[in-house]
This record gives structure tokens, sequence and C-alpha cells, in this order.
């Protein structure tokens, strides 16, 4: 039993970073109408805000101590972050323990962006042709942005560290009355998950409960009949690509502690959030969650010690496995509408 | 000729001599010469590309003719070379039975995947196909490590069995080294290097056998398009639906499609495997996948030629671009003054070397956004271009009324 919370626990935050991304491409998908294959691109762009940002925290300037002797004898030169002359030393450090949970307010204005120039400059021109020409123009795409990326922050892992606070593990198990040490589960992990439903019930509630969300479910069911009646949907829709993006680069942002940066991680989420957008059901918002986490929990399920010497290698192959008995027993996936995609 | 048709002849023609000819032509510039570097005519860089040329050939006849989209075909070049080496290290050194029971072993699995993977159709069935290849990936790293050699990847050993007699290619070697594959024993490393002046022009004996395959599909594919069959194919591309509503089953059309496509990857596979006796299972990873998706889109989708040459281009762009480093681009630019040449150095540095990538993903996107057609496409542009000028001419030197 301590067994099964375990792992169900370990699927949630995997989980939790599959359906972000998976949210995000369906909404790109749903509205527009594009494949975009740049999403783990996205992603990762989304994990280095948080990067460049804590370089930026971190910038100082050389100040000689001279209290204190180097191994020659003279004064030591001491690295003080510009941050620590504005704010004083214990904020300072305080304002650079907290990057990563600081890169949001970094990222989403810088994700947004991206995502609004990246519609207005390369996709809006890609409405009318055929979707594989889509997959081909974004994946170009997708090379460009993770090969700057390691042009400029190399091809190393670039760790970077949960705030002091969050360091360290929660006992899940004693706190639910099972043996002490039997479910350690670490905070940051559980910190990612709540901020993962926190954004997803933002998203699903912005859709919901605004006008404007209203106005784009309209344009999903319908673009052309809300065309007609004066709204400026392309503007609108824009503007959800911007958002889908800043999804994925919050869901990068945030999941930099769990799994140190580098420029490929992207690649590695895409394939894998693609499967998860195809299980869930094209154009399915709720699918594209459910199927982030139950694909998430399957995967921990997997990998497993048990059942793993039971199938070995099947920790590898699950996803893939559980996708293609999907596809092939439910076609329109988990909660997918009939005439999405169909041929 | 060969039951083709003037142009086709003569297009397989031009192909064979350019094949032929590829170690001549491929090196234009003098031997120590500035631009030595520019010349791709070395064996290694010519199997390549002709190696690569057979695979992209074979993707171009499930995605040219039929329209899917299969990002899975790394998995069939991998299982090919997998079947191939082991050919090599059971059976006999000798190439051949290495390159059919690759073929045949990339044909029995791309069946099975085909089998499956053809239920669904557009992005379910690029999905499907990627799905397969990744867990034939992880599968070949990591549980089959017994049969293809996990994560260090597969090679002849001293001690394999190669249970044919040696005038066949089995047994040890002679010499008491690791045999290098060969044909009839004619090691494929061999070559035989012709001076001419400054020129040094090298025939290699394994990408002569890679080029005579090659030939015989690039020859096999036009019979493919130019046949009923193809003709059905082209169909399915353009509606299905309506094929199916004429009470035609395009299922079996498709799957002989996919198989014989996947068994072109098999044969690049094996010609990979004999060419350079080590496989691993990055050979099988969905980037594999991507890059002859790639190759097929540069040289022009549902064209004859074009997977060739995009094959050949990215090939060549991947060598030559990855071998240019900062001191070259100084000596280029040296004729320019010292802060102009440093301002050239530092704008072109990052495309070059390690970053070649990204050259190939500039390229790539343009290509797609400006080109759909590819580079057969700019021919016939360019072509049209120089026709529509004479017209022009045509037209002025008539007399207006």
């Amino acid at each position: 039993m301590d067994q099964i919370i375990l792992q169900i626990l370990n699927g949630l935050d995997k989980g939790s970073a599959y359906a972000l991304i998976a949210l995000g491409l369906t909404l790109i998908f749903g509205t527009l109408g594009v494949v975009n294959f740049a999403h783990g691109a996205l992603f990762m762009l989304g994990a280095f805000c948080t990067v460049t940002l804590s370089r930026i925290l971190t910038l100082s300037h050389e100040v000689i101590d001279e209290s204190r002797k180097d191994f020659l004898g003279n004064p030591l030169k001491v690295d003080v972050p510009y941050i620590y002359d504005w704010f004083g030393e214990s904020t300072g450090a305080a304002i650079i323990d907290w990057a990563v949970p600081l890169s949001i307010l970094f990222a989403i204005p810088v994700m947004i962006g991206i995502g609004v120039l990246m519609e207005r400059g390369l996709v809006k021109h890609f409405y009318n042709r055929p979707h594989a020409d889509q997959i081909l123009v974004t994946f170009g795409l997708a090379i460009v942005l993770q090969e700057i990326i390691k042009y400029y922050f190399g091809a190393n892992q670039i760790p970077a560290p949960a705030p002091e606070a969050f360091v360290g593990s929660f006992d899940f198990g004693a706190a639910v009355g099972f043996d002490a040490g039997a479910i350690i589960y670490p905070y940051w992990r559980i910190v990612y998950f709540c901020f993962a439903m926190v954004l997803i019930g933002a998203v699903f509630a912005f859709l919901q409960f605004t006008t404007f969300g209203m106005v784009v479910r309209a344009g999903m069911a319908d673009r052309e009949t809300v065309g007609l009646l004066g709204i400026n949907i392309d503007r609108r829709f824009t503007i959800m690509f911007g958002i889908a993006a800043a999804v994925a680069g919050l869901a990068g942002v945030m999941y930099t502690p769990i799994n140190s940066p580098n420029y490929h991680m992207g690649m590695d989420f895409l394939v894998i959030s693609f499967v998860v957008v195809v299980v869930g059901g094209m154009g399915s918002l709720p699918g594209a969650v459910l199927a982030g986490f139950v694909l998430g929990i399957l995967e921990s399920f997997a990998s497993m010690r048990q059942v793993i010497e039971l199938l070995p290698g099947i920790n590898q192959v699950v996803i893939y496995l559980a996708a293609i008995v999907i596809l092939l027993t439910r076609p329109r996936g988990l909660l997918g509408r009939k005439g999405v995609m169909e041929d | 000729m060969f039951g083709l048709d003037k142009k086709d002849t003569s297009l397989l023609l031009i192909v064979a001599a350019l094949v032929a000819l590829a170690p001549i032509i491929l090196n234009p510039f003098p031997e120590g010469s500035a631009l030595a570097q520019f010349n791709a005519g070395y064996p290694d860089l010519m199997q390549r590309f002709v190696i690569f040329g057979i695979f992209a050939i074979g993707f171009n006849i499930l995605f040219g003719l039929t329209g899917y989209l299969s990002f899975g075909h790394a998995a069939f070049l991998g299982a090919g070379s997998y079947a191939g080496m082991w050919m090599m290290k059971l059976l006999t050194i000798n190439v051949i039975p290495a390159i059919i029971f690759s073929t045949i072993i990339a044909g029995v699995i791309s069946l099975a995947i085909g089998w499956i993977s053809l239920r669904r159709s557009g992005i379910y069935f690029s999905i499907l196909t990627l799905a397969f290849a990744q867990m034939a990936f992880a599968l070949a790293a990591s549980v089959l490590t017994p049969i293809t050699g996990g994560e260090t990847g597969l090679q002849t050993n001293l001690n394999d069995p190669r249970v044919l007699p040696s005038f066949l290619g089995g047994g040890a070697s002679a010499d008491g080294n690791i045999p290098k594959p060969s044909l009839f024993g004619i090691e494929m490393s061999a070559s035989f290097e012709l001076p001419v002046g400054s020129w040094v022009w090298t025939f290699n004996w394994g990408y002569y056998i890679c080029a005579v395959m090659m030939l015989l599909a690039f020859y096999l594919a036009i019979r493919v398009f130019r046949s009923p069959f193809g003709l059905m194919l082209k169909a399915v591309k353009s509606n299905q639906q309506r094929m199916n509503y004429t009470g035609l089953n395009t299922r079996p059309y498709m799957l002989a499609c996919f198989v014989i496509s996947g068994m072109y990857a098999g044969l690049a596979g094996g010609l990979m495997a004999a060419m350079d006796p080590q496989v691993g299972a990055e050979r099988m990873q969905w980037t594999a996948s991507g890059e002859v998706v790639l190759m097929t889109i540069l040289g022009g989708v549902g064209t004859l030629i074009g997977p060739v040459l995009g094959a050949g281009l990215i090939k060549y762009f991947e060598n030559i671009f990855s071998k240019i480093n900062d001191n070259l681009l100084h000596q280029w630019f040296s004729f320019l003054p010292d802060g102009l040449e440093n301002f050239m150095v530092t704008i072109i540095h990052p495309f070059i070397g390690k970053g070649w990538h990204l050259t190939l993903g500039l390229m790539f996107m343009g290509i797609v956004i400006f080109l759909p057609g590819g580079l057969v496409e700019g021919g016939q542009r360019i072509k049209a271009m120089f026709k529509g000028k004479k017209a022009e001419k045509a037209t002025k030197t008539t007399p207006a009324e």
C-alpha cells in the first residue's frame, strides 16, 4: 500500500510537467489548428529563463576585503553581487535563494513575448499549409532555438537549486499513518504539483469565466462565425498562443530544481508530450491534463523494482505502449471530440 | 530501356554517370590548396552520400507517394544494421548475406509496425510510428543488450564463429586481425588512388558497392513511381476517402508501400554496418528519423531525384561545416582589415563547427517556408525564370497590332 501511494506521488510531478506541456500544445492546436513541434523548445526556454535570471541576480563586482587574506597574504578579493549593495546582505541573499520562484515573474512576460512573436512571425503563415508542413517548420524552429541556447549556455546541465526552505523531504507516510520513512517525498515536488494544479486551474478558469475566454472558446468551436460577428478572433488567438507558450515556459521554470536544465530537455519532453496529447484526444483540454497525469503515474509504476523484474525494460516503453493501445482501441483518445483531425 | 520511358532512362543514366564519376566530380579542388577542405571525394563521406540516398529514396516512397509522414524510420535503419552485423558475426564476413538479411529483417519489422500504425492516418500515424521507434530505441539500449550490445553497441570480434568455409569469408582472418567486411576477399575499405596532376582521386571498393545498390534502389523507385501501384498510392495521397468510396481497399497498398519503404531503410542500415562494422542504438533515435525527413524535404518530396540530392547535401554540410574552425575563418577573411576580419569571424562563428546544427535548422526552416517543393522545385523555378525571360523576349519581338 505504501509502495502504491509512493508511486502515485512520484508520478504526480512528472505527470504535472507532461500535463502542462500537453495543455499548451492542445491550446495551440485547438485554437489555431497548428501542430507545434517547437513546444518542447518553449519548455526549455522557460527553464533557461530561470538560469538567466539567477545569473542576472548574481551579477557581481569585486570588492577587496582587508580583513581576510588569501593564501599569498594579499587582501582577499570577494565577489559581491550588486543586489547586496542595493538591498542589504540578508535580503539580497534571500532574493538569490528564491531565484527559481522569482523567475515566474520574469518568465511570464518573456514567454508571452516569445509566443506572440513566434505566432506573428512564423506560425501565422502556416495556417493554410498541410499539417506536415507545420510540423516540419516548427521542428526546424525547435532545432534553431535549441542550438541558440546551446551556443550561449553550453551543452552541460546548469544546476538551479530550489530555495533553502524547500530543500529536503516531507515524510508523507508518517503524516497519513504509515511507518515513518516509508513514503518520503521532496518538498519541491509537492510545490511543483500544487503549482501545476493552480496553473491548470487558472487556465481553465480563464477560459470558462472571462469574456475573453468565452470568445476564445467560441472561436475554437467555429472560428468563421465568430469572425463574422465582427470579433477580431485572430488577435485573441495570438494572445492564446502567448499564454500557451507561457504555460510551457512556467512548467520549465519550476522544473529546474527537479532536473537541471540542459539544451535538449525540450526535445526529451516533446516526444512524450505529443504522445500525451494524442492519448488525451487532440483538441481536448481536460483530456490533455488527464492523460498527462495518467501517463506520468503509469511511468512511475512501471519503474518499480518489482515490475521491472517481471517485465524488464517496461519502464522505458510503457508510455509508448499505452499510447499504442489507446490509439488502437479508442481512436480519438481518452476524451477526444468527434471531427478533430479525423482526416 | 529497362522498361522505362525516355525521360526516366536519361535520368537514370545521368544519375548513374554522376555516381560512377563521383570520386572525380566531388574532388574539384587540387590537393593542398586552400579550398581542399571543400572536397568531398573521400570514401567515408561518399559512402554516406549513397547510403543515406538509399534511406531517403525509401522514405520518399512512403512520404512522397502517400503523404504519410513516418517519424519512425530510424527503427528500420537500426534493425537492418543490427541484422547485418549479426550475419557478419555468425555467418561470414562477406557482405552479401548481411545486406540480404538486413533487408529481410527490416521488412518483417516494418510489416508488424505498419500493420498496426496504418490503422490511423495523419498526425496519429506519425505519433504511432514515433512511439514504435522510440520503443525500439529504448529496448535496444537497455533490455535487448544481449542482441544489440546496449549502450556500447555491436562490433565484429576476433572470436566470432563465422561458420561458413573460409573461401566464402567465414572463419578468422589469415593475419590474425579482426577480419574486415569484404566481398569475396576484396575488403570494403580497399581503394585505388589515382594521382592526376595535383589532384588525387580515390576509387573505393565499398563506395562502388553502395553505389550499385543505390542505383538498383533508384531504378526500383522509378518503377514504383511509374507503376499502377504507384498511381494507387498517389491517389491515396490526394484523396483517400474517395478511394474508399469507390470500393477499393487501400490498406494492402499502404502496407506494401510501408514495407517497401522499411526494406529500403533496412538495406541502408545493412550497408552502413558493412562499411563501418559497429552499430550503436543511437542510430534508432528519433533524431535520426527526423534527419531523413529533413533530407527528403530539402531535396523535394515526391520527386525521384530530390531525396538523393537532399541526402547528399545534408551529409556534405554536416561534414564540411563541422570541420571549419575559427583559424580557417581568419585565414579566409585575412584580406579584410583586422577589425572587420574579427567581426566577420564572430558573426559566422556560431554557424560552423559544433554549431552546424543551427545552420541546418535555419536552412531547413527556409526551405519549408519559401520552397516547400525543395531543391527540385527551386531548380524548376530557376528554369522557368529563364524560360519565362525567353518567352517574354519572344512576345516582345512579335509586332504589336
